[in-house]
């Protein structure tokens, strides 16, 4: 009963962390305080700590290395934005941008469950790869997709536009590595945060339900939890699943949140699924709370650099090997722990021990 | 156009293969690096395409800017890639030994932006034309409807002759074994008296002196030279190494050539856009079929 | 309970460094800029060396006190296509230079701050907000297409006038705010197709092309769609991505086994010296032509320029040609900051010239607002003519698309001759 109250009490604290910023942000702004650099930074904050704690879904929770996750927000990003851009003139800004994000979060999770099915059976690195292997088909698969609306209806090619044979009239959806220009701008800081609730709602849940502690017996013991009758594939799926259309979701904000939308190896190639595991290594595998600290922490940290001109991004590759060995390192964390120890006269430390 | 008949359809087959080969034979030479860093030290590199880059700029600078013969300027590049490559493992890697394969794995992915960020600023980042350092003479065959190039001769040459030298390495020399007892167990290595991180050392030396001549053929065979150069064949070559079966040695040349071929026949005969798509879906059924790869151990679960 | 402590850690040891980061940046932003003008290579310079031409330049800037001018360039410095951001950034950075030096625009001394956006578009809103911080009345920028459209956007809503030196695709300059120095892709398309129609150059044409680059697939659609109207044939259309653009040896073959007498390349020189490489290596002898982005192909350092020779290529700018303008610009450039400067640097220096010039003819004045400044020179883009690095004579219209002629050029004995 102790333990639950626990969790609660720290589910809400994470709740409350993300509602509390998200205030202090919309005082700031009403007092003129934010600047415009991070003001442009709401939306792609939210987006990465929702992509951060999908991904922590799937590495902390079911204790599998999946660097594809870039690639489920691709899909994510491309259909909701093709599908905005058809629906621009037709339906109003709000009733658009819900039915996007469920067009967008069910794109990627079907995606995620096709890739789920023959990926789940490797493991370790080799799973990595994989995961890997698919982000990347993705991003070359929508780099050479051609896609036009027009009287006749959809138009859609693979090699270039002009094997679309498009009416006069049509409209250009996906222009190849031109990819989707015009989409609506409907992503906002509000929408964002409320996103992160529903996000860390659904996570946070999933870790607490039966299924959720079903996954986390697979990531400690595979063979004991086959043993007493958990179907491994089954529930390794569901979690991989919704951890792949929360990535959709987050694609679903950026891509709303840039009039052009392009698949490059910068925005979602493996780089960024690498990215994205920073965020969750850093934050600590399977903390969700410290993923959102990270994700936020390190999109902040390459903009605060740009004072240094040529030397940011150096500077940033220091930083992030320095985080590493000071958040990783065995002679680190015994370091921290001695200190912690003096400070709290050693009971504390004796028990996390 | 194509109505020169199967004798010509058979020529234009042979001339994609033998590019492929050659694209591959640099993808098996980089494979090899990492996969004897993987095997040894049970890491991802990723910083590996990177040293590669180094490896390149070195010959650059010492082959055009101070006039030293190609040969030397190899010797210095594997000297400056072993310094660079046990400095990297000292400072970045050894910290982190006992830690989470992930953390090392993203302090990888730090020393990666880190070298091209330093190449960067130090050699500017317009495109050097690499000086091909194989002087030999093209192969011409069929009245020049064939080439071989000398550096794709050299290059596969090089390869078997690395990987044969490698596998009699680790399995005949003292310091081989005890690298093959580190990576099967660290503590039981340890506790029979190998240095560890000694031999760890001594892997990333000699996967860095690799990298060194990886890099030069590399630059041989495609004469651009970026702070970025390394980093896509890099990614390459690990998969050519997971597709090998990572961690065995013949594993990575073959999956090195193999993926070259694939890729280089799915440009002429699929689609050049989706080649890579292609080489990727291979690689996904290969592991599906053979999940360790194609020469890769079979790893027995214990309960 | 460990990891919880863990992040509690990780993140006041961000905390810590985040409020020195800030700090430091509040520090750095504004001296950074105005510390550009005295830099001569930005690449030489230490952290600390930064720092304290931080502190010169302030109080720089306030014993003269005059009113300034802030441009703010936008292009990817770090990353793959540094190259191109790099290049416009110093070019810009000279025609800075020489304005400060000739007095000014209408008496305000000039100021450059040119942002990384890594060539992503999430980051160039970045850079652009970062700029708009720091107070930039006019944008030079983006050096890539799409991050060119994805700040045209904000631009547009914000009211600040934006020129993008080198953005080429069509939606580029769609808002009536954003103006461009370069040529379109359709454009660029459009005349290598009927260049080579027209002058009888070949019969059989391949084409090889970067299906991953907006620059690249913009030219070859147009190219494609105008060569039906012309009297040759494309025999084969080979693509690349930006991730497999090392071996062009199938592209080549496929070429050289459908016949073609010619082959166009609209992509830019770096991968094109790799081609003309390796079509030499395997004995396949044709000719080569190119848009605007091979141009820089000869003063790749250390290409062999033999490999160049007969290459036919439709450009604005040559590094080689012989009027005042250029051979002083090349000269700089070289002692600067040790290149020849590409098409990019000549775009960059073009670009800071024309918004001297609308500047000068809209009467911009320190006192106005960044809406005024955006109204009145939306209003002289289209009345100025500019003589330029990339052309003659350069007019605008509404649209924001220049009108200059493309000079095609034939590489002769390692420098370009007009054709």
């Amino acid at each position: 009963m102790k333990k639950l109250s626990k969790t609660t009490k720290n589910n809400l604290i994470t709740y409350g962390m993300v509602i509390l910023a998200y205030i202090i942000v919309q005082i700031l702004i009403s007092t003129g305080h934010v600047s415009s650099l991070i003001q442009g930074l709401l939306v792609p904050f939210c987006t990465y700590v929702i992509v951060a704690v999908a991904l922590n879904l799937t590495v902390g929770i079911l204790g599998e290395l999946s660097l594809g996750h870039a690639g489920f927000m691709c899909v994510g990003a491309f259909s909701s934005a093709v599908f905005s851009l058809a629906m621009k003139e037709t339906l109003p800004g709000g009733l658009r941008f819900f039915l996007a994000l469920l067009i967008g979060a069910a794109a990627a999770a079907l995606v995620g469950f096709l890739v789920g099915i023959p990926v789940l059976r490797l493991r370790g690195d080799y799973l990595a790869i994989v995961t890997l292997a698919f982000g990347e088909i993705i991003k070359n698969i929508i780099n050479a997709l051609y896609l036009g609306v027009d009287s006749n209806g959809l138009h859609f090619s693979m090699k270039d536009a002009l094997s679309l044979n498009m009416e006069e009239d049509g409209l250009m959806l996906i222009k190849g590595a031109q990819g989707v220009t015009g989409t609506p701008n409907d992503s906002n800081f509000t929408v964002g945060v409320i996103l992160i609730l529903v996000t860390l709602f659904i996570v946070l849940n999933f870790i607490n339900s039966r299924t959720g502690r079903a996954v986390m017996s697979i990531r400690d013991n595979r063979i004991a939890a086959e043993s007493v009758g958990i179907n491994i594939t089954k529930y390794k799926l569901i979690a991989f699943t919704i951890s792949a259309s929360l990535a959709g979701v987050a694609g679903v904000l950026y891509a709303h949140n840039l009039s052009t939308l392009n698949a490059l190896p910068k925005n979602f190639g493996y780089n960024m699924s690498i990215l994205i595991l920073v965020f969750v290594v850093l934050g600590g595998i399977g903390n969700i709370r410290g993923s959102i600290i990270a994700a936020v922490l390190l999109t902040l940290l390459p903009e605060v650099l740009r004072g240094l001109s040529d030397f940011r991004m150096l500077i940033y590759s220091i930083v992030l090997i320095a985080m590493m060995i000071f958040n990783w390192s065995p002679n680190a964390i015994f370091f921290r722990k001695r200190l912690k120890q003096r400070f709290t006269g050693g009971k504390k430390a004796e028990k996390e021990a | 156009m194509y109505g020169k008949g199967w004798v010509w359809d058979c020529m234009s087959f042979l001339a994609h293969l033998i590019n492929g080969i050659s694209l591959g034979s640099v993808y098996a030479l980089i494979a090899l690096g990492y996969t004897m860093v993987y095997g040894i030290a049970k890491m991802l590199n990723f910083a590996h395409g990177d040293v590669i880059m180094i490896g390149g700029y070195v010959v650059f600078v010492a082959v055009s800017g101070m006039g030293l013969s190609p040969l030397l300027s190899i010797l210095i590049s594997m000297a400056a890639c072993t310094v660079l490559g046990v400095t990297i493992e000292r400072v970045a890697y050894r910290p982190l030994r006992g830690a989470s394969p992930l953390a090392v794995l993203i302090t990888a992915i730090g020393v990666s932006y880190f070298l091209q960020n330093i190449a960067l600023l130090v050699f500017g980042s317009d495109t050097k034309a690499f000086t091909n350092v194989v002087t030999l003479p093209n192969l011409v065959l069929f009245d020049g409807e064939l080439v071989i190039k000398s550096v794709t001769i050299v290059t596969v040459l090089v390869s078997i002759v690395i990987m044969a030298g490698l596998s009699l390495f680790v399995k005949k020399t003292k310091i081989g074994r005890a690298m093959t007892a580190v990576s099967e167990d660290k503590g039981a290595a340890q506790l029979m008296g190998i240095n560890v991180n000694g031999t760890i050392a001594v892997t990333f030396a000699i996967g860095s002196a690799l990298a060194a001549v990886a890099g030069v053929l590399l630059c041989s065979a495609y004469p651009s030279l970026t702070p970025y150069t390394g980093s896509m064949p890099g990614i390459k070559a690990f998969v050519a190494a997971v597709f090998g079966g990572i961690g065995s040695i013949p594993g990575a040349f073959i999956g090195g050539i193999l993926l070259g071929v694939i890729e280089n026949l799915s440009k002429a005969y699929i689609s050049s856009q989706l080649a890579d798509a292609i080489v990727f879906s291979i690689l996904i059924i290969v592991l599906l079929v053979k999940p360790t790869g194609l020469l890769g151990k079979k790893v027995q679960e214990k309960v | 309970m460990k990891r919880k402590m863990l992040s509690l850690v990780l993140a006041g040891a961000m905390t810590a460094a985040m409020l020195t980061g800030c700090g430091s940046t509040a520090g750095t932003e504004t001296g950074d800029a105005s510390g550009e003008n005295s830099e001569t290579t930005a690449t030489e310079e230490t952290g600390e060396t930064a720092e304290e031409s931080t502190e010169t330049s302030d109080s720089a800037q306030s014993e003269s006190g005059d009113a300034v001018f802030k441009i703010g360039g936008i292009g990817p410095l770090t990353g793959g296509a540094a190259v191109y951001g790099i290049a416009a950034m110093n070019g810009s950075q000279i025609a800075v230079d020489e304005i400060n030096a000739a007095g000014g625009i209408n008496g305000m001394t000039v100021e450059l701050n040119f942002q990384d956006d890594e060539l992503d578009a999430e980051k160039s809103i970045n850079a652009y907000n970062a700029l708009k911080d720091w107070g930039a009345q006019v944008i030079d920028g983006c050096v890539t297409s799409a991050c060119s459209i994805a700040v045209s956007d904000k631009t547009a809503q914000d009211q600040i006038f934006q020129i993008t030196p080198s953005g080429s695709a069509v939606d580029c300059v769609a808002n009536d705010n954003a103006f461009r120095i370069c040529f379109s892709d359709p454009n660029q398309g459009i005349a290598s197709a009927q260049y080579i129609g027209e002058n009888g150059v070949a019969s059989k044409v391949a084409v090889i092309y970067d299906s991953s680059d907006v620059y690249s697939s913009g030219i070859y659609e147009k190219f494609a769609e105008e060569a039906a109207n012309q009297s040759f044939e494309i025999v084969a259309a080979g693509a690349f991505t930006a991730d497999n653009k090392t071996d062009f040896s199938v592209q080549l073959q496929q070429a050289k086994d459908a016949g073609a007498e010619l082959v166009f390349l609209p992509i830019y020189y770096t991968e094109a010296s790799l081609i003309l490489t390796q079509a030499a290596d395997m004995g396949f002898d044709v000719d080569f032509f190119g848009c605007d982005g091979l141009d820089g192909i000869l003063n790749v350092e250390n290409f062999d320029t033999s490999l160049a020779e007969g290459v036919m290529l439709l450009t604005p700018f040559a590094a080689d040609a012989t009027d005042e303008l250029t051979v002083n610009f090349v000269a700089t450039y070289n002692e600067k900051y040790g290149e020849t400067p590409n098409q990019f640097a000549a775009d960059g220096y073009d670009t800071v010239y024309t918004i001297k010039a609308a500047a000068e003819q809209a009467g911009i004045t320190a006192d106005m607002s960044n809406e005024e400044i955006c109204a009145a020179l939306v209003e002289a883009m289209t009345q100025i003519t500019v003589d330029g690095l990339t052309g003659d004579g350069i007019t605008w219209d509404a649209s924001g698309e220049p009108s200059k002629a493309p000079k095609a050029v034939m590489i002769r004995d390692g420098v370009y001759t007009a054709m």
